[in-house]
């Protein structure tokens, strides 16, 4: 019959029409929100997600998974009465590994020894030019640098961050990264106590 | 339909092509190097009486500063290894080397591509004119002495950065104007493009007089480059005699950012995140054609649970493709948005399972060379599952069911031709249009890479190569996919998920590699040289779309000027990879 197969496609139409409706009066009678509460995003960009999908955006923002990865941060460790400690030690992998070349590290050599100092000068991060790539916070082995999450960075002037403007907390790593957090902190634990073991070992052996 | 499985034959040309064809004797390098006269000879020897019918790439490498060379891959549709046969000429303009456009038309784009970029004269092309830069443009940018706007150093890491990296910006160390190199007496206010007078003489050539001396006139229509269908800044000058298409060109170059010489700076792994911006759909398997091309010339194993986890993200990313396609086509066609929601709201699951693995929802950058960046934690794996076993296939059901009987969409798809078979492999095209077209070339099979050769799959072929036939062969990839995915996230083993230490330079000896993999677009192949630097000599892009444009006029010649979008949006182009 001419016609079946636009009817046939009508009815898929129609059926996800009434979904909506129907999906909204099946939360309202078990009590729950389906719209602007979190529950109701995650269920609607689960697989159960019937009818309307869409999220209001900024009023509903979709979920941000762990990994999802923003322009980097510098991470500092709150020491005793409130001083930062940098975790970075300028070794400049992260420079060299950055694709569109956005990080700019200025070391200096401790005047008296001509050491390089282990924290940076200044650092720089272009981010009008960063690609989100990820690279930097990847190949860092101090954990000192971080994709954020944090997207609303749109400005009227370019984006230049300096060290100020970069740094935030470990708390604030915790937070939005929980689970690589924790790793990151019994790696460094087990690093510890391996190097502690090994100390002890040569003093032991240097004390027979 | 299965095809011919990959053979182990070998071809010895120069026991055919004594003196004119020799081995390349290059440690890293494989193949044959032909003398620049005898080439035609030689190329239509290989098509005809080897059966390399398929050329897929042409490109040009500057092996600076003595030699120019210009490198072609074939293959054959009925599957197996490739060949790859070369001319060497030196390094003095100008640069002649003759033109395949005869024995392999598909070499069309990619000859003025080389011609363009490289500086190398195809002599006998019918129409070399730049494709990617503009007609005013200076110089040839591939060349190695030559230098970007905004240069600093031939390679990166640039020294400014660490560890005295004062930042400066671009534009006041290398102001705009002094960076820029200019043909003489040039003058922006006084200066007219002869590219346009240059494309309607090529167009020209269709004028045809009557029996009584008559010239009809002819009509130019420009499509784009502003043309909501054309899927970005795609312009295609199009000859009309009243609604025909008699003559057609395509314009492009307008995103064009020289993505081969940006890939010649970074070293290998920086190129990485750089593919996710060519198919901006697909950045899963861009990662996975660059990550096999120099896992290939590295010659490291990849693990087994990463190769999986590819084929598993490859096969997404095929999916959302391929939706994506039908409602983009189904816009074309005018049945606006309600089919391209649709296939927007499945394609959202499946980029939410890409931000939660890779941490971003289009530029992944998610594969390393040995494996992946990390696991696909449980809770994904379960998502996953959810998708490939429940819904999406009721959803592709859904989809057909909407479309694929509707009377209106059948009577205009149905009978409209968009290539036959032998058309398109002359042309080199690859990909979902070639299958429809009766041909099943398709390199999971053809030339298996990962673990394809693990799963069970048909490849998808559809006999009449009209536009139903391409419109149902995406449907029918998309249950193949998801067969592919059913068993791979069942058959998923534990393990590591590289086979190296995470390093952020690797060491890659020297030497070329042809990584191709099948793309949902077509065939997408990175060719890459290295010379043991730490960055890559040579960084070339074969990207699906930009060959398959190349069988654009053939298709349209003939038709109705009112199906020029709809077989445009056949070939399902994206122009972040067309133009590169």
């Amino acid at each position: 019959m001419y016609g079946k197969g636009i009817l046939k496609g009508l009815s898929v139409t129609w059926k996800r029409f009434w979904s909506t409706y129907l999906e909204d009066i099946s939360w309202v009678m078990s009590g729950k929100k389906r719209y602007f509460t979190e529950e109701g995003v995650k269920h609607r960009s689960s697989k159960h997600a019937r009818g309307i999908f869409t999220v209001q955006y900024p009023e509903e923002q979709l979920i941000t998974p762990e990994e999802f990865r923003y322009v980097p941060f510098l991470v500092y460790d709150e020491g005793v009465d409130g001083k930062k400690e940098v975790r970075c030690t300028s070794c400049g992998i992260c420079a060299k590994v950055c694709p569109p070349q956005c990080i700019w590290i200025v070391r200096s050599n401790d005047p008296n020894t001509g050491r390089p100092i282990p924290e940076p000068t200044e650092f720089y991060i272009d981010m009008d030019i960063c690609m989100n790539c990820g690279f930097c916070a990847e190949y860092c082995p101090f954990d000192a640098i971080i994709m954020d999450h944090d997207f609303d960075i749109a400005s009227y002037s370019r984006n230049v961050y300096n060290m100020e403007k970069l740094l935030k907390p470990a708390s604030y790593y915790r937070q939005i990264r929980p689970e690589n957090y924790a790793r990151n902190e019994a790696e460094r634990k087990a690093k510890e106590t391996a190097k502690a073991a090994k100390a002890a070992g040569a003093a032991a052996q240097a004390g027979t | 339909m299965m095809t011919a499985p990959a053979s182990t034959l070998t071809v010895d040309l120069t026991q055919r092509f004594p003196g004119i064809v020799s081995a390349d004797a290059r440690p890293g390098y494989s193949g044959f190097i032909v003398e620049k006269d005898s080439l035609i000879e030689v190329a239509t020897a290989i098509r005809d009486e080897f059966g390399f019918d398929l050329l897929t790439a042409v490109t040009g490498v500057d092996y600076f500063p003595d030699k120019m060379e210009v490198v072609y891959h074939a293959y054959k549709t009925t599957g197996g290894p490739g060949l790859v046969f070369r001319v060497q000429v030196p390094r003095v303009d100008p640069i002649e080397v003759p033109s395949l456009i005869n024995v392999y038309p598909g070499a069309d784009l990619q000859e003025r591509e080389a011609w363009d970029l490289m500086g190398i004269k195809f002599t006998g092309h019918p129409d070399l004119r730049r494709i990617l830069m503009w007609e005013g443009f200076e110089g040839h940018p591939l060349r190695k002495d030559w230098k970007e706007p905004f240069y600093e150093e031939d390679a990166k890491p640039f020294k400014s950065r660490w560890p005295d990296g004062r930042f400066t910006m671009a534009e006041d160390k290398n102001p705009f104007k002094d960076n820029l190199k200019f043909p003489q007496d040039f003058d922006p206010e006084k200066w007219t493009p002869d590219n346009d007078e240059s494309l309607y003489q090529t167009l020209k050539r269709y004028t045809v007089k009557d029996e009584d001396g008559l010239e009809t006139d002819r009509i130019v229509v420009n499509m784009g480059p502003q043309h909501p269908s054309t899927h970005g800044v795609f312009r295609a000058a199009i000859m009309l005699d009243g609604e025909t298409i008699v003559g057609l060109k395509p314009v492009v170059g307008y995103l064009h950012r020289n993505h081969d010489k940006i890939g010649e700076r970074n070293t290998f792994l920086q190129n990485m995140p750089y593919t996710d911006r060519l198919d901006y759909f697909n950045s899963m398997s861009n990662n996975l054609g660059y990550a096999i091309a120099v896992e290939k010339l590295m010659n490291i194993p990849v693990a087994e649970r990463a190769d999986y986890i590819r084929v598993i993200m490859a096969e997404l990313s095929r999916i959302q493709n391929h939706l994506v396609f039908v409602g983009m086509l189904l816009n074309d066609l005018g049945a606006m948005y309600t089919p391209a929601l649709y296939a927007f709201e499945e394609r959202e699951l499946i980029l939410d399972i890409f931000e939660a693995v890779a941490g971003s929802r289009m530029m992944c950058n998610y594969l390393r060379f040995g494996g992946v960046v990390r696991d696909v934690p449980p809770y994904v794996l379960q998502k996953i599952k959810d998708l490939v076993f429940d819904r999406l296939p009721a959803k592709t059901d859904e989809f057909e069911r909407l479309l694929s009987e509707n009377e209106v969409l059948v009577s205009r798809l149905k009978g409209v031709k968009v290539l036959d078979a032998e058309t398109a492999v002359r042309y080199s095209v690859t990909g979902p249009v070639l299958r429809a077209a009766g041909v099943p070339y398709d390199l999971r099979r053809a030339d298996p890479y990962s673990v394809y050769d693990r799963f069970d799959f048909d490849v998808a072929v559809r006999p009449n190569g009209d536009m139903y036939d391409n419109y149902a062969i995406r449907i029918d990839e998309i249950r193949q996919s998801l067969r592919i995915l059913q068993q791979a996230v069942k058959q998923i083993p534990d393990g590591p998920i590289n086979s190296q230490k995470p390093q952020y330079q690797v060491r890659v000896p020297a030497g070329e590699s042809y990584g191709r993999i099948e793309s949902p677009k077509g065939e997408l192949a990175f060719y890459v040289v290295s010379n043991g630097k730490p960055n890559p000599w040579r960084y070339h892009v074969r990207p699906a779309s930009f060959v398959n444009i190349t069988a654009l006029e053939k298709m349209c010649i003939g038709t109705k000027i009112a199906d020029f979008v709809a077989l445009l949006g056949m070939l399902d182009i994206v122009m972040g990879e067309l133009d590169r």
